[in-house]
């Protein structure tokens, strides 16, 4: 089952031709998912690594029967791409770039209300169901197919857990990067929800960090509504306020944010809280003891 | 991206906001000249000009009413040494002055701007409690505390204002007035890629009308490319030398008070290494990103940036290599090293794609490079070479 993409997902690339697009389009080939087609406006007709390229999402759509894309396109331009894709009626829509401005992200969040579509990201690492799809930058082989969802805010700190957890032989259902951003497609609780009704998905690590509130709004809906194991780190513990750690909403301000505030609100909700980034997959192992 | 208190105010008057007659000065001439321009019987406000609040509380806002205490304040505070609740112990150097007409103010407000990051939408919130900062106003009376929320595509709505002004207590003109200026700083906001307008404190002079005393702008920088002028605002004095440096060679850093210096790949595995290092027993130096794909240059002006911070006893690099590989990592990492002439203890922990051949690098490289397996290993060795706890 897995959640968001498996292996009959299709993908198309927007923004393919571009230079992180062309070289995450053929890892994610190699690791065994379906690339369609790609979209660059002006370029139609062409082909890259033997994969159609199309002017616009709309006919890469008709042509393909693509129902998930990948974003790589500039920031200037993302937003604009996000709302082409939901437009063409993708399903799951993962946009990688970095740097979109939130006043865009703000009209995007208000379109896809009225859409079927879902976003992923974006500033993300994107998603991946180990053995079935990898659409984003994540080191595919880092992956374990089996039991346990993830979902984080973060990049690398995300492919810290995974490596974790495959040490330990614990597998993934599927890994989903929200990304980085104050303003974002799916939230924490978007996730989850459907990490619960996933029967593959046994217990769910959560890497959230400062900033905003959606690890305490998580928590809430964690302790009235989830029924599998759930671990929990909050990056930044040591973070000072007032400074933006990297991503464009990783902010403590004006006492709202703090990573201690979150940790307290997880525990309250039952989740296992690993206070150490080393020790995700250990206590992971013991929540699934607790099943 | 923040600016100075009088640059926000510019942009006010560009959008018609009322503000009070004013002009920055870089020295106690300069203020006097603009006291004189401005009125000849005062008073006259003596404002520091510092990216932090709390300015009032800290003795960098003065009221002056004759030309010799403009001459005497201005003298005072320029060149001081600012502390405010904002700027942590360590203050802020004050190098420009706001020099203002005084207000006879009746009353005092709060409204401002900002991204409610819970409903992906602008928020106004607005408090008859002026003056004093929102937390307080947030935590001691709540329900002084109004909000409307501004639809993405429908816009900042005349009931909306409308509301707002009588939760305020404004009536008749002040009423009108109130609402053509949210309206005002809503278009501001958006026009301009705002991520923060701030009035703190509106006021309400004795003859009935509003105006905004103070006024604060912070901006996305993810939207500063539709605003290329605005890099003129960038006041370089108060940003940290090694943060812009660090930006220069798109590496995000921010300087920290202990002494272990960290480089890392990715956000959020940045904030997790600082963490690891507290926890165990250590502080870390400083926060720095290289981004997801750690390139030899950038390594290279990393630890460059790193080891300008004289605080610095030894650096843990955390990479976790996931499509650049460890070993090409691993010769950036011996490359930057030798050519730098690195003498501080170096903790290495790569992991992710031939973490194997780069470890055995690094091993031979004859450079005194400690490495470790795993990021509780690495925090525990680079606690004890920077000279334990």
């Amino acid at each position: 089952m897995a959640i968001y993409v498996n292996k009959n997902t299709r993908l198309i690339v927007q923004g393919i031709t571009g230079q992180a697009g062309a070289f995450h389009t053929k890892a994610c080939k190699e690791y065994g998912t379906q690339v369609v087609g790609g979209v660059t406006p002006g370029k139609g007709g062409e082909r890259f690594e033997e994969i159609p390229i199309f002017n616009s999402v709309k006919e890469a759509v008709e042509s393909t029967r693509a129902n998930a894309t990948m974003i790589y396109v500039p920031a200037p331009f993302a937003a604009d791409a996000i709302l082409e894709a939901a437009d063409a009626g993708i399903e799951t829509i993962v946009c990688i770039t970095e740097g979109i401005p939130a006043l865009d992200m703000i009209a995007v969040k208000e379109y896809l209300k009225t859409s079927s579509s879902v976003l992923i990201g974006p500033n993300c690492p994107g998603v991946i169901t180990p053995g079935q799809c990898k659409i984003g930058i994540m080191p595919g082989y880092i992956h374990k197919p089996g039991k346990v969802g993830v979902v984080s805010r973060s990049g690398t700190l995300t492919y810290e857990a995974v490596h974790q957890l495959s040490q330990r032989n614990i597998g993934q259902s599927t890994c989903v990067g929200i990304g980085g951003d104050p303003v974002q497609g799916e939230t924490f609780i978007e996730v989850l929800k459907r990490f619960n009704q996933d029967p593959d998905t046994e217990a769910v690590i959560m890497i959230g960090e400062i900033g905003g509130s959606a690890e305490e709004a998580a928590a809430e809906w964690i302790r009235s509504e989830i029924k599998k194991p759930v671990v929990g780190f909050i990056g930044g513990q040591t973070a000072p306020p007032g400074k933006r750690m990297g991503h464009a909403g990783a902010i403590i301000s004006g006492g709202s944010g703090k990573a201690s505030d979150k940790i307290a609100a997880l525990e309250k909700a039952g989740v296992f809280v690993s206070l150490s980034p080393a020790s995700l997959g250990e206590t992971m192992e013991k929540a699934l003891k607790t099943k | 991206m923040k600016i100075h208190e009088y640059q926000a105010k510019e942009l006010f008057r560009k959008y018609q906001i009322p503000v009070p007659n004013g002009k920055p000065a870089f020295s106690v001439d300069e203020a006097i000249a603009i006291a004189k321009q401005l009125s000849d019987k005062g008073p006259w406000v003596v404002k520091a000009q510092i990216h932090a609040g709390g300015r009032g509380k800290g003795g960098g806002v003065k009221v002056a009413k004759t030309m010799d205490e403009v001459a005497l304040y201005s003298k005072n505070i320029l060149g001081m040494k600012l502390v405010t609740v904002q700027t942590g112990p360590e203050g802020k150097i004050v190098q420009r002055l706001l020099i203002e007409d005084g207000a006879r103010i009746s009353k005092e407000y709060y409204v401002a701007i900002t991204l409610d990051r819970a409903v992906s939408q602008l928020c106004i919130i607005a408090s008859p409690e002026g003056g004093m900062d929102i937390e307080e106003v947030a935590e001691k009376t709540p329900h002084r505390l109004f909000k409307q929320w501004i639809h993405p595509t429908l816009g900042l709505r005349d009931f909306q204002t409308r509301t707002l002004a009588s939760q305020m207590g404004f009536t008749g003109p002040a009423s009108k007035q109130f609402q053509d200026i949210l309206k005002k700083l809503v278009r501001l906001f958006m026009e301009n890629d705002c991520t923060l307008a701030e009035i703190n404190p509106l006021v309400l002079s004795q003859e009935g009308t509003l105006s905004a005393l103070d006024a604060k702008l912070d901006f996305d920088e993810n939207g500063m490319f539709r605003h290329p002028s605005f890099q003129e605002l960038r006041d370089l004095n108060e940003e940290d030398p090694s943060e812009t440096a660090a930006k220069k060679f798109d590496l995000s850093y921010i300087a920290l008070d202990g002494n272990i210096g960290c480089m890392v790949n990715g956000a959020g595995l940045a904030m997790a290494t600082m963490d690891i290092i507290k926890l165990e027993g250590g502080n870390p130096a400083n926060f720095l990103d290289v981004g997801g794909g750690a390139t030899e240059e950038k390594v290279k002006e990393a630890f460059k940036i790193i080891l300008q911070d004289s605080k610095v006893k030894a650096i843990l690099v955390n990479i976790f290599g996931g499509i650049m590989k460890c070993d090409v990592i691993a010769k950036g990492i011996m490359g930057a090293a030798r050519e730098l002439n690195l003498t501080v203890p170096l903790v290495v922990r790569l992991e992710g794609t031939n973490v194997a051949q780069g470890k055995q690098l690094l091993e031979q490289s004859g450079l005194k490079i400690i490495t470790a397996s795993g990021m509780k290993e690495a925090a525990m060795k680079a606690v004890a070479a920077a000279g334990g706890h």
